[in-house]
């Protein structure tokens, strides 16, 4: 499912997809017409399950490789609002490490509200990473190793980072803009990395969006080859060739 | 890929008593065309009628045509009757036959569609037919051609879809007709034109194009125009591409007729039609960091007269209405219309129900409207605070929120339409059900779009979805409402009390019987 980029897919399909989705639901209570909630104003503290259906439709969508920002914004703000119901008083701590999880359902509901929302803060920072926008003196730990949870490390959110159009030269942007969404993903034999390995230094054992800042010379070189061609092919090899 | 004439067109499905052959997917199209290369021409005959592949004999169509005849007595002003219906019949819809946008040009003789395989197929409005004078124009077959093909962008390994998101229709100001289509990405400005002489007694080609042999030519001759079959014709004349990070979701041509501008989730860019390398950025409301975004343009359109005036919308349900002479980057609003949230109706759901799906200026220009989730609103352009109409679309499906969401409904775009008078607004809904609301009447009504209501000058009857209790006869609960069935796009005729709407892969067109 990862590796299924934009592969269009019959409505067949979808409709599965759809079923199977709803197979997962644990507990279908607003369907019940009966319900008092459902006909009265609603309630006022969310059921975990309709949070963990918002969770599992933000990491769809994430998933997606080019995500639908619409739909992206929507899901998101209507995660927060669940939280903010479900734990009114929790305050932010400073951004840490953000969980990596194996199952995103389970340990998001397992850990705190606070890591819960540190984690949306950290996916759509993931956005802004990719966009290049981020601060520069961002703390490693944020950045990102390439076991994020799932939803954050989609193979590439390149809807996000199309390079300036108004200048037409691909490469205006720097080198780190170029290589920050070029998805190794198909070549890593494991995209979840369990909490405890903590960040990964190399560049290439995650999706290649986090690569980009350790890349050195050589892996920048090596890159440059492969998609400039003949062109990088008369330059000089770097030192680590 | 020629037909073998006869029973392959949609004229087919209409004949009583004959079988339904099944078409190979591959070649099943919505339309009649068959012989038509990608790029080009429908081929018409000299009786002016577009020939297309296997159309039916006249009975199959007068089946399919509308008739003026007696009207019962209706509730409502309008009385709408089904007068066509285009697309496969078959259950099984081909992903790429969905249609995804419909629309009329400026005089109504022509009506376009975008579907989700790139294609545009334009119907154009027979002329009256004084054999059958209570036979209204029939829209037919009129040029069929691939706007867009799905791209794959390699460095960043994903697909740009080839579904046709909008088409905008140009004034006409000559012979041709023009219209700008866009999917995600790019948009293109396409030139349909009629062709209907040519050229022959070349010196240097044969009739066939062979080049000839310069030595053999002894004599030299003026090549002289001679009449053709009629051939429609349309051509890429400009490629605005490149502009846009994100999707496309709206695009919308200037009065002025020389510019337009193209919405995508964050960004708004001004075009001129002539210029295609570069593009001004009028909105942007991208934040520097995108973690804090909450927000995203979801559609955008120019005032009908006031050229410097445009609006758009956004996921939150509110309304910029921006003025260009007043700043390059048009980042501060002249006016900023939204609605107070009713606290009491307040749920997890309140802001993606408020999600403005659509906006429409009234043709006059005083009014417009936007469509979010449950309502149709009409604003007055000089009153901010609220709108001065609201209409409800489907309030029952407010208690069933959780459920949409849950199954992605809730996130479905639903457009409206104006008629050409500004005195009713046309929405759709689920279950191929379409909402029409009488603005001077204060009536509304719901119709739907069904091969069972296909018959030729039927009557469309009035719809009603019970809402609890005891349900009376003919009518629907909310729980049997098929909401795979969903009507997001329908046009309204500039002028005359002529719809149409879009059914998943079908295309309905009906027509008002007083008249």
């Amino acid at each position: 499912m990862m590796l299924s980029k934009g592969l269009k897919r019959k409505r067949e399909e979808e409709e599965e997809e759809e079923e199977k989705k709803e197979d997962l639901e644990v507990d279908a209570w607003w369907l019940d017409p009966g319900h008092p909630a459902v006909t009265q104003t609603p309630p006022t503290v969310a059921s975990s399950s309709l949070f963990d259906l918002s969770v599992l439709k933000l990491h769809h969508s994430l998933r997606q490789s080019e995500p639908d920002l619409r739909h992206l914004v929507l899901v998101v703000n209507t995660l927060r609002r669940i939280q903010a119901s479900m734990a009114p008083t929790v305050t932010l701590p400073p951004v840490p490490s953000p969980p990596i999880v194996p199952s995103v359902a389970d340990n998001l509901l397992a850990s705190s509200d606070a890591t819960l929302s540190t984690s949306i803060a950290s996916l759509l920072e993931d956005l802004s990473h990719i966009e290049g926008l981020s601060q520069a003196p961002q703390p490693l730990a944020d950045e990102g190793p390439p076991g994020r949870p799932v939803g954050a490390t989609p193979p590439s959110l390149g809807a996000l980072d199309l390079l300036s159009p108004a200048t037409g030269c691909l490469l205006d942007d720097g080198l780190e803009g170029l290589f920050e969404d070029i998805d190794t993903s198909m070549y890593d034999s494991e995209l979840w990395v369990p909490a405890s390995e903590g960040l990964k230094p190399g560049p290439e054992d995650g999706p290649g969006k986090e690569g980009a800042p350790e890349l050195d010379e050589a892996e920048l070189d090596y890159l440059m080859d492969v998609l400039v061609g003949t062109q990088a092919l008369e330059r000089p090899p770097g030192p680590g060739r | 890929m020629t037909s073998s004439g006869g029973a392959t067109g949609i004229g087919r499905h209409f004949e009583k008593g004959k079988k339904k052959k099944k078409i190979p997917p591959r070649r099943r199209r919505r339309r009649r065309q068959r012989r038509l290369r990608p790029e080009l021409s429908a081929r018409r005959g000299a009786s002016g009628r577009a020939r297309s592949a296997g159309q039916a004999p006249s009975r199959a169509t007068a089946m399919a045509g509308a008739g003026g005849g007696g009207c019962p007595a209706g509730g409502n002003d309008f009385q709408w009757c089904f007068s066509q219906v285009k697309g496969a019949v078959d259950e099984d819809v081909a992903e790429a036959d969905i249609i995804s946008t419909v629309e009329f040009n400026y005089s109504g003789d022509l009506l376009a569609t975008g579907d989700k395989g790139g294609r545009v197929v334009i119907f154009q409005r027979e002329q009256e037919n004084k054999s059958r004078p209570h036979s209204r124009g029939e829209y037919n077959v009129y040029s069929t051609f691939q706007s867009h093909e799905p791209e794959f962008d390699y460095l960043k390994s994903l697909e740009i879809e080839e579904k046709i998101n909008k088409i905008r229709w140009l004034p006409q100001q000559n012979a041709a007709h023009f219209l700008l289509s866009t999917n995600d990405k790019t948009i293109k400005l396409w030139k349909i034109s009629e062709r209907d002489k040519r050229a022959e007694g070349y010196n240097l080609k044969d009739e066939d194009g062979r080049l000839r042999d310069p030595f053999r030519i002894t004599a030299l001759r003026v090549p002289i125009l001679k009449p053709m079959d009629l051939m429609v014709e349309a051509s890429p004349r400009r490629i605005f591409a490149n502009a846009h990070m994100y999707h496309i979701s709206s695009i919308s041509v200037n009065s002025d007729h020389e510019t337009y501008l193209s919405a995508d989730d964050l960004r708004i860019n001004l075009w001129h039609l002539e210029i295609t390398d570069r593009s001004f950025n009028i909105v942007d409301i991208k934040p520097a960091n995108m973690e804090e975004l909450t927000e995203v343009i979801t559609a955008a359109a120019f005032h009908p007269h006031q050229c410097n005036v445009f609006v758009y919308s956004s996921s939150k349900g509110t309304i910029w209405l921006c003025d260009m002479r007043s700043s390059a980057l048009c980042d501060r609003h002249s006016k900023f219309f939204e609605e107070p949230e009713d606290p009491s109706s307040r749920s997890f759901f309140s802001e993606i129900i408020s999600f403005i799906s659509d906006v429409k200026f009234s043709h006059s220009g005083r009014y417009m409207m936007t469509r979010d989730y449950l309502s149709v609103k009409v604003w007055d352009l000089n009153m901010e605070n609220r709108p001065v109409e609201t209409h409800q679309v489907h309030e029952y499906l407010r208690s069933k929120l959780c459920s949409l969401y849950e199954n992605d409904c809730i996130f479905d775009k639903f457009e409206c339409c104006w008629n050409g008078s500004d005195s009713a607004i046309m929405t759709g809904s689920y279950n191929n059900f379409f909402r029409m609301f009488d603005r001077n009447t204060r009536r509304d009504v719901t119709l739907e779009a069904s091969r069972e209501n296909s018959k030729p000058r039927a009557s469309l009857k009035p719809r009603k979805v019970c809402t609890g209790g005891k349900r009376k006869k003919d009518e629907i609960s909310v729980d049997s409402l098929d909401f795979n069935k969903k009507i997001l796009h329908t046009a309204w005729h500039p002028v005359e009390n002529i719809i149409a709407v879009a059914a998943t892969n079908n295309l309905y067109i009906f027509q008002d019987k007083i008249n």
